[in-house]
């Protein structure tokens, strides 16, 4: 039985190598393709080579199919990603929650999973479809990739079945590190397969390995694939999965808390709302600095671009994503506030809430208040076109840095508080440490203020500059609290923990989170592609297809919502499948 | 009932994300529109007012060049001063290089066009290159992709702007744009004949024009002893400059610069001029 699994183990890991080597498989496909052919540009069609078919918007149905697919894949990416961990967790801590847990979090991922490949097929189709000319660019350029995609597809369902269902079978000893030996193959085939999409996606922001003038293909995949946009990208949406992965199992724990009767298993929902809140924040904390740099290279790529984003009718969206951030932040708070009424000592840092509240709820109104210079839409109209004036270096002035990054810091206090009450230090120098970390915070703040201050006085073209002292100190406060806390808090005395003790209420924020998410990712997917304004393949492809306009906001905030009810009856369906699975019905006597 | 109370709860969310969407500014993104120009036809004051169209649509230039620090706020700072600087600056190697007056300005702006990166005006160059790389793209490719004709207009405007009389060449016949894939709508065809273009714009609802004795806006006929053709032209695209006595502004729509075609604005204004007295 053993050496069974070690042998498809074996097998595993080798075509994991492979396929982490991408220039290998590539190079073989790009070898099969240089039998000099003739240099041919990116097609040209005319509006009347787009397909109509039965008179349906080509464009909404694909955006609705690849919104749905990316919502579920995230969700199935992101799950085995903390499952793993958990599953690590709870070996090292010889706690069985952890374990069982991740078991759950794994088993609501598998009746997500088929669903994921239903839509993924659909919008290729769709794809195909209504767009011959697109994907036939596409894959020429790509070439062997998109089979290297199916195939890894094909993987990632192997071991993702084989994770879940060898759970028990491998659960001690040797044998769980078998288990997460397979883990870390699926996550790894998981990371895999989105890096390769995401290579399609920016390629089409940002061609690379093709000719500028005509996007006759020129280079090889591995090029096309290392565009200017592709890792920015992949850090982005790794991490942004992670949270959303998060967010969304939390809806689930939030579900099971308010409809169980039983306290053991309210306790069990509400510690597992608990650490899906965790994840969630944990995931949410570093993303704003990886949109940063995702927006600093689209700048770099191409400053048109990037005034795109941030100017005129797209900068009102970044208005929109201020507020759900604003209201992600404040309902994951929320949650950890009310947190506090579980232990004892609860109560000693329930009169810090107040000031934390104030802080987040004014750096919120900061962020949201439109740049004084945001238009109005007939200054957007006289402008003209595509483009338009836009709002200063990425729209988002020292000011709204200066509360964005507090609010992060008091998100994290948030969390290191409610972590602080369950535990007393029995250290010699914890008053010291205690100490420590209170001037860590004072030193941090104060130097993200003064460098906000400073960032308002210098002129425009330094201002970004001014943000990066903010970032260090942020990330300085929440790394060394981290590290001090973990010596601090050795041989803790431990206070009880009454899981369960928890409002009604609270459970509320875990729900506005998944659903602020799943809103927030429609709506990014929406600026993502606005950026390439009337180009299938931006400087390379132009689209001549009736659908080549940007929507309006409010057309863009209708489809997301519609798309964003599909998924959240998906998830109902997907939760209600997983519960069914566990069902039995007692045998009539 | 705990499932129902979440569902309105969530609800409830998506709608006010949704309803705060639709109560901020409402602007569709429209893919830029070919200007069909008629070479032979369009003089001096057409490109102009041509280039003045292009700097902020097609061209997409006032994306950058506006009062927010990116780049030169070309409809800001006072040109006449400006350019000549440029081109007297000691590290400026370009092609107007030692010369002065409307030609070299000529030259000067088309290079910034074509060729950004020749001379970057300093504190403007893309991020740690110097000032030696220019963040403008080629105004002459992809995604901008001005023709010729179209960088000549934009620089006939600018030089305008400079207040010098721009020196660019008219169009000519064989260098007509291509038509290009993206094919009009029926609609909107142009108009041939300056009735037709008079009564596609309906300007005869307000105007006493073709027997229409509409008195909304002020009788037309005689303007061409009144006024040149670049105010007339003004006129109709941007009708509040200048208010006619006895009316106010607001009043005709300004948006025919945007709905008309070259050839159409050219054919109202023949038709104006000819009207009897
Ligand atoms: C992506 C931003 C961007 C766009 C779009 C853009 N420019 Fe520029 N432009 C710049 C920058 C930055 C400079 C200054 C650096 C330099 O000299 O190249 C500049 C310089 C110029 C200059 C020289 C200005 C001077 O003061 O000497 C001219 C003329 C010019 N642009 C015209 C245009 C026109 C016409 C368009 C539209 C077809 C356009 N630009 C589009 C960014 C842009
Ligand atoms: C909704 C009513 C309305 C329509 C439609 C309209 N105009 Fe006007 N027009 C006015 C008014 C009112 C004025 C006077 C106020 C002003 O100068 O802006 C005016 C002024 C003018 C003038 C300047 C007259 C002067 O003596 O200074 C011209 C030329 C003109 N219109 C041409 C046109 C043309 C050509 C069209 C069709 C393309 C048109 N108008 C359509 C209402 C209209
Ligand atoms: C404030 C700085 C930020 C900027 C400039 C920014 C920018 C962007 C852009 C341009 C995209 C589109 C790229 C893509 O489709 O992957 C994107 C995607 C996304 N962003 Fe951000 N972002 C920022 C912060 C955040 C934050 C704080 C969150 C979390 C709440 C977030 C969540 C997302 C999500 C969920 C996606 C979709 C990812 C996916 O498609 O898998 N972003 N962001």
């Amino acid at each position: 039985m053993a050496l069974n699994h070690t042998s498809k183990l074996f097998a595993l890991f080798i075509l994991a190598v492979f396929v982490l080597v991408p220039d290998v498989a590539f190079a073989a496909a790009d070898a099969a393709k240089e039998a000099g052919e003739a240099l041919v540009g990116a097609p040209k069609p005319t509006r009347a080579d787009y397909p109509m078919i039965g008179g349906l918007n080509a464009r909404t149905l694909a955006w609705g199919f690849a919104q749905m697919h990316l919502f579920l894949a995230a969700f199935v990416l992101a799950v085995p990603m903390f499952s793993i961990v958990m599953e690590y967790i709870g070996h090292l801590t010889k706690d069985e929650r952890y374990d069982s847990m991740a078991h759950e979090f794994m088993k609501i991922t598998m009746s997500a999973y088929s669903l994921t490949a239903l839509f993924g097929g659909t919008l290729a189709l769709t794809l195909f479809l209504f767009y011959p000319h697109l994907m036939g660019y596409l894959m020429k350029v790509f070439r062997g990739q998109f089979l290297i995609y199916a195939l890894l597809f094909l993987l990632e369902s192997v071991t993702l079945y084989i994770y879940y269902y060898s759970w028990n079978a491998l659960r001690y000893g040797n044998r769980k590190w078998f288990h997460m030996s397979i883990g870390l193959v699926l996550n790894t085939v998981g990371l895999s397969l989105m890096f390769i999409a995401n290579a399609w996606a920016t390629f089409m922001m940002s061609p690379s390995g093709v000719d500028p003038a005509t996007g006759a293909v020129i280079g090889t995949v591995w090029e096309a694939t290392r565009n200017p946009l592709w890792n920015p990208v992949n850090l982005h949406r790794f991490i942004a999965n992670i949270a959303y992965g998060g967010a969304i199992v939390g809806g689930y724990a939030a579900y099971m808390f308010l409809a169980e009767k039983r306290a053991e298993v309210k306790a069990h929902y509400d510690w597992m709302g608990y650490t899906s809140n965790f994840i969630a924040i944990a995931g949410f904390l570093p993303l704003p600095f990886a949109g940063y740099w995702l927006m600093a290279e689209i700048y770099a790529y191409s400053q048109q671009m990037g005034i795109t984003a941030m100017g005129g009718i797209l900068a009102w969206l970044f208005i929109i994503q201020a507020v759900l951030i604003g209201t992600i932040m404040l309902a994951a708070n929320y949650y950890l506030w009310c947190g506090l009424m579980r232990t004892d000592r609860g109560a000693q840092y329930a009169k810090y809430v107040k000031y934390i509240a104030v802080v987040i709820v004014g750096g919120f109104l900061v962020w949201v208040t439109p740049h004084s210079l945001i238009l109005t839409t007939d200054e957007i109209r006289l402008l003209g076109g595509t483009h338009h004036k836009f709002l200063g270096p990425l729209g988002i002035m020292p000011a709204k840095n200066t509360a964005v990054n507090l609010m992060l810091v008091f998100t994290f206090l948030s969390l290191q508080m409610f972590y602080r009450s369950s535990r007393v230090p029995t250290v010699s120098w914890a008053k010291a440490g205690n100490m420590v970390i209170i001037a860590l915070y004072i030193i941090g703040c104060t130097n993200i203020v003064f460098a906000g201050l400073y960032g308002y006085i210098t002129p425009t073209v330094y201002k970004v500059g001014a943000s990066v002292p903010q970032v260090v100190s942020t990330l300085s406060i929440i790394v060394f609290s981290v590290i001090i806390d973990i010596f601090m808090l050795r041989g803790a005395k431990s206070e009880k923990v009454h899981w369960g003790r928890m409002s009604e209420r609270s459970q509320y924020a875990l729900f506005v989170l998944p659903v602020a998410f799943t809103w927030l990712m429609g709506l990014m997917g929406y600026i993502r592609s606005s950026l390439r304004t009337h180009w299938h393949v931006y400087t390379v492809m132009k689209d001549q297809s009736p659908d080549a306009y940007i929507p309006t906001i409010g057309q863009a905030g209708n489809t997301i919502t519609v798309i964003t009810l599909s998924f959240m009856a998906i998830m109902v369906f997907v939760f209600w499948l997983s519960r069914l699975g566990s069902t039995s019905q007692v045998k009539p006597s | 009932m705990t499932f129902a109370r979440v569902m309105i709860f969530s609800l409830f969310t998506l709608l006010a994300f949704t309803g705060f969407a639709n109560l901020v500014p409402q602007v569709q993104g429209d893919p830029p529109v070919e200007e069909k120009i008629d070479v032979g036809s369009i003089d001096m004051a057409g490109m102009v007012l041509l280039g003045e169209k292009l700097f902020s649509g097609k061209g997409t230039c006032t994306l950058c060049h506006n009062d927010m620090g990116r780049a030169p706020d070309l409809l800001g700072i006072d040109l006449a001063k400006e350019f000549p600087e440029r081109i007297a600056d000691k590290s400026y190697e370009g092609i107007a290089k030692g010369k002065t007056g409307p030609k070299a300005i000529e030259e000067y702006i088309m290079e910034s066009l074509v060729d950004p990166s020749k001379y970057v005006v300093p504190g403007y160059g893309k991020k740690g290159s110097n000032d030696k790389i220019s963040p403008m793209p080629k105004a002459d490719t992809a995604p901008i992709e001005l023709s010729k004709v179209e960088m000549n207009a934009v620089t006939a405007f600018l030089q305008d702007k400079a207040g010098i009389s721009p020196t660019v060449p008219l169009p000519s016949a064989d260098e007509a744009p291509k038509a290009t894939g993206n094919d009009e709508d029926e609609e909107n065809e142009p108009a041939t004949t300056g009735v037709a273009a008079i009564t596609k714009y309906g300007c005869a609802t307000c105007h006493d024009l073709e027997g229409s004795e509409a008195d909304i806006g002020p009788k037309l006929n005689g303007l061409a002893k009144r006024m040149t053709d670049a105010k007339i032209l003004e006129a109709i695209v941007k009708p509040n400059v200048v208010i006619a006595k006895g009316f106010e502004a607001d009043m005709m729509p300004d948006d025919f610069g945007e709905q008309m075609r070259f050839s159409e604005l050219n054919l109202i204004v023949e038709y104006l001029k000819k009207l009897p007295e």
